[in-house]
């Protein structure tokens, strides 16, 4: 309880809280709060251009769109898109850690040497390689991503484990006969969960990040999707005069992965106390 | 110290073999039949048999990757479809924009950023510590493409206090080719004037790029210092009577920055990834732009020759740095 409560007095972590709940709140009811249902999708072409005003708080885009409403509703695929990402990532990589860092044998080598592979190109480039060849839209951008970022929750689980295995409760299962599904399931997942919540949420908050990139560079969402990248991208053609519309999407993921990290981070401090003691 | 070189070499060899696997299978295994793509929609299928021939793709697949390692090897990357030449020789040429690009961004985030750490560290929660945790977060969370294009708006748009492209202003020459980097090459051939005009089409670029780096070194550096500051041989130092600024900036930086200087490995992958994003949008002609003009095309052979060389980068700045790390720690060196 008093680390629950240590963890309610941190301000940044909390805020990053009431950010993420914000932000949930709008991908849920982001529709029916959308003040221009009519032009999220539909252009208006006598409305083109118009600066942030009292009607159009974020201005409207090159087809007289009503930005605010388009990021509004953009929000609910970003964090559709990061959170199946980060999903996927953890299916496949937290069951291969974790069996890879219990066992030992050609299997096991097998399969931090695959990880290795993926590691050692940054994630960004690799994903793009794999989007481009699974054809363009954000169906494949979503493979991508999830394709090369399990190796990163692999690892992480991998050394957790390997940490474990001679621990003495663990010896003390196999004694008593405890199969070896239910040792790692039952026992060793538990004791790694920590490291991999923190990773998710962390890593959340990257997606959307990478995401955003793939769809400004034109591998990700396609038109007249809603994307935050994909809008900024849009806009560039139309600057420095539409300046509201490159801003405020970029504005928009900012302040969406911002929550993410500060409650990351919050819960990383809480859970590793050796960066606990360096923060009081 | 040349028994862990060797170590590390070996250790980076199956890293490498397992990229080139991952290129190859992503070439060669996933697209369902490379020789329909290349021959075209309306080959006859004698026409895709020849292909099939003369490109070694009626070879059993261990065949095939026992051949691509040996194009590999010779640097035989295939031709671009986009610029007709060479991957290899594209890649030769674009290389040092992005390698000044990033040493850029990289020294100006270690400058910057060991600094800030050691002062928020050592004035742990004043206002200043606070700020500073501010800018980390945020340079985390931020976009670089987004602040990028936004520092654009503010300063080469509508200021114009700064060149919106480019290395180089369009009508100038490139100083001679030494080292391929702008920057030194000016100064080595005496040419102060390409010196300015290059480092100013720098800032702007290098510094969104070193936005996230700058941020993840501060914190690294800050944690760091906090904790060795609570070591005992800090303590001793005190009451030796050593005064405060040696202590911190000579000892305790040493001890501390070692975690720091591993993270600048990783840092290096991650500038080269945010490279992709900064030099499209500043038209840099570096790989980074080469990649997306590539996959924007759907130029293979280009795209997969970028992800070979980058992971070559990445594994031999590893190299770099786990000897660094052996030089500043010898404990490491040991170990091994």
């Amino acid at each position: 309880m008093l680390i629950i409560r240590k963890f309610l007095r941190d301000v940044p972590a909390m805020m990053g809280f009431a950010i993420i709940c914000t932000v949930i709140g709008i991908a849920v009811f982001g529709s029916m709060l959308v003040p221009h249902p009519h032009l999220v999708f539909e252009s208006d072409l006598l409305r083109r251009f118009e600066p942030p005003s009292a009607e159009f708080w974020f201005g409207t885009d090159n087809l007289g769109r009503d930005i605010f409403s388009r990021v509004l509703v953009g929000t609910q695929g970003a964090l559709t898109v990061a959170l199946t990402v980060v999903a996927v990532a953890i299916a496949i990589g937290v069951p291969l850690g974790i069996y890879a860092g219990y066992t030992t044998g050609w299997l096991s080598e097998l399969v931090m040497r695959v990880t290795d592979m993926f590691l050692a190109v940054p994630q960004i480039i690799l994903a793009l390689a794999i989007a481009q060849l699974a054809g363009r839209g954000l169906g494949s951008a979503m493979t991508a991503l999830a394709l090369t970022y399990w190796p990163f929750f692999c690892r992480t689980v991998y050394a957790e484990t390997r940490r474990l295995r001679h621990s003495v409760f663990i010896e003390a299962l196999e004694g008593l006969g405890a199969s070896r599904t239910r040792i790692l399931f039952a026992h060793v997942l538990p004791n790694v969960a920590s490291p991999i919540i923190v990773r998710a949420t962390v890593g959340m908050g990257f997606t959307i990040l990478t995401t955003a990139l793939l769809g400004f560079l034109g591998v990700g969402a396609t038109a007249p999707s809603p994307d935050w990248g994909l809008a900024i991208a849009e806009s560039r053609e139309y600057l420095p005069d539409m300046w509201w519309a490159a801003t405020f999407p970029g504005l928009a993921i900012l302040f969406t992965v911002l929550g993410f990290n500060l409650f990351g981070d919050g819960l990383r401090d809480l859970i590793d106390p050796k960066l606990r003691r360096s923060r009081s | 110290m040349g028994r862990l070189l060797l170590r590390r070499l070996l250790l980076a060899l199956p890293a490498l073999l397992g990229l080139l696997v991952l290129t190859f299978i992503l070439l060669r295994v996933v697209p369902s039949d490379p020789s329909t793509a290349l021959a075209g929609e309306n080959a006859t299928p004698e026409q895709i048999e020849a292909i099939r021939k003369a490109y070694g793709f009626d070879q059993p697949l261990w065949r095939q990757f026992v051949v691509y390692i040996g194009q590999v090897a010779t640097g035989d990357l295939g031709n671009s479809i986009f610029t007709e030449q060479p991957v290899i020789r594209d890649i030769a040429r674009r290389l040092p924009a992005t390698i000044e690009l990033v040493l850029m961004a990289l020294i100006f985030a270690t400058c910057v950023g060991i600094p800030l750490g050691v002062l928020a560290a050592v004035h742990h929660n004043s206002a200043f510590d606070h700020a500073v945790r501010v800018i980390t977060v945020g340079g985390l969370a931020i976009a670089p493409f987004w602040f990028a294009i936004i520092l654009q708006l503010i300063f080469s748009m509508d200021l114009n206090w700064l060149p919106l492209r480019g290395r180089l202003p369009v009508q100038v020459q490139p100083p001679e080719f030494i080292t391929g980097l702008y920057m030194p090459d000016s100064l080595l051939s005496g040419r102060l004037d390409l010196f300015l005009q290059s480092a100013h089409h720098m800032i702007l670029p290098a510094f969104t790029l070193s936005l996230g780096s700058l941020a993840s070194i501060t914190r690294f550096t800050r944690a760091g210092v906090l904790e060795t500051l609570q070591k005992d041989f800090v303590s001793y130092e005190r009451a030796a009577g050593y005064p405060d600024r040696r202590i911190i900036w000579v000892y305790v930086l040493r001890n501390s920055v070692v975690a720091t200087v591993t993270q600048i490995g990783l840092l290096f992958g991650a500038l080269i990834a945010g490279a992709v994003a900064i030099e499209t949008i500043f038209d840099w002609p570096g790989i980074g732009s080469y990649a997306v003009q590539a996959i924007l095309t759907s130029d293979y052979k280009a795209i997969l020759a970028v992800t070979l060389v980058v992971g070559v980068i990445y594994a031999l700045v590893n190299l770099v740095v786990d000897i660094v790390h052996a030089l500043l720690d010898p404990r490491v060196a040991e170990e091994n």
